[in-house]
């Protein structure tokens, strides 16, 4: 009687145990190179964007990935013949690769932007501008996290 | 619940000199990507658009992404035309929608 009752606690233990196993197998759902690549072409079309021109300012090392300072300046001289028309930001591991997307003109008299961003995972993000000329200037780098958005739940 | 906003525009400016613009806004932007504790979906409820007007003309606009962090923090320029009013809107799921505004004298 004692020995079934162990046996059978042991059991539901075990079964416990490889359900615990298999919730911290299962990950958020991420997005991939392949995704954000789609994301990119959905912004430039045709267009290969060249790196230079635009700045990407992350810390290359983030403790907690729920808020990461992240600027983004370009070197235009916002003149109504030569302006940033758009700046627009992904990321690769996050579970979306879009991060924003912004729009201005020769009146913003200068193209520089900064906010506050999450990131799910370590990995490259991409900024990327789109100038008057319908030219496309990119950027990227690569930021180790430590911890994490999107990883605890409420 | 009202969005608290915080903006940051100068008062006074000179002709033609590029200001920065600062705003901030409460919204928890929830991802949509995370769970409560008894495993069920949070819904997606993010800020979608920020769009900023300069005397009634658009200066500014920005579309945001689950990816924003939470309190959407967003710093911009522009160059400093007239006297007037800068007025900030964003939008947002569930009908979300909040407005500030600023006022400028450019002597």
């Amino acid at each position: 009687m004692n020995r079934t009752s162990l046996e059978s606690s042991q059991a539901t233990r075990r079964g416990f145990l490889g359900a615990v196993g298999a919730a911290l197998i299962v990950r958020p759902a991420s997005a991939t190179p392949a995704s954000m690549a789609v994301a990119i072409r959905q912004v430039v079309g045709d267009a290969e964007p060249k790196r230079g021109k635009v700045k990407l300012n992350l810390p290359p090392l983030v403790e907690n990935g729920n808020t990461v300072a992240m600027g983004v300046s370009v070197d235009s001289p916002m003149t109504p013949q030569d302006y940033v028309k758009a700046i627009h930001v992904f990321a690769d591991k996050n579970p979306l690769p879009n991060v924003i997307s912004v729009q201005f003109g020769p009146r913003a008299g200068k193209a520089d932007i900064s906010t506050r961003m999450r990131l799910a995972d370590t990995q490259t993000v991409v900024a990327i501008c789109e100038m008057s000329d319908g030219s496309f200037w990119s950027d990227s780098v690569d930021v180790v996290i430590t911890f994490g958005a999107c990883l605890e739940d409420s | 619940m009202a969005a608290r906003t915080l903006i940051n525009v100068p008062k006074k400016a000179k002709r033609g000199e590029v200001i920065t613009i600062k705003t901030l806004i409460s919204h928890p932007m929830e991802t949509g990507f995370r769970h409560n504790t008894v495993g069920l979906p949070l819904p997606r409820d993010i800020i979608t658009s920020f769009v900023c007007t300069y005397n009634g003309e658009e200066i500014f606009r920005a579309a945001l992404h689950p990816a924003i962090a939470a309190n959407p923090f967003i710093t911009f320029h522009t160059v400093a035309t007239e006297s007037g009013r800068i007025a900030f809107r964003w939008t947002g799921d569930n009908g979300f929608a909040a407005e500030a505004s600023a006022d400028i004298a450019v002597g």
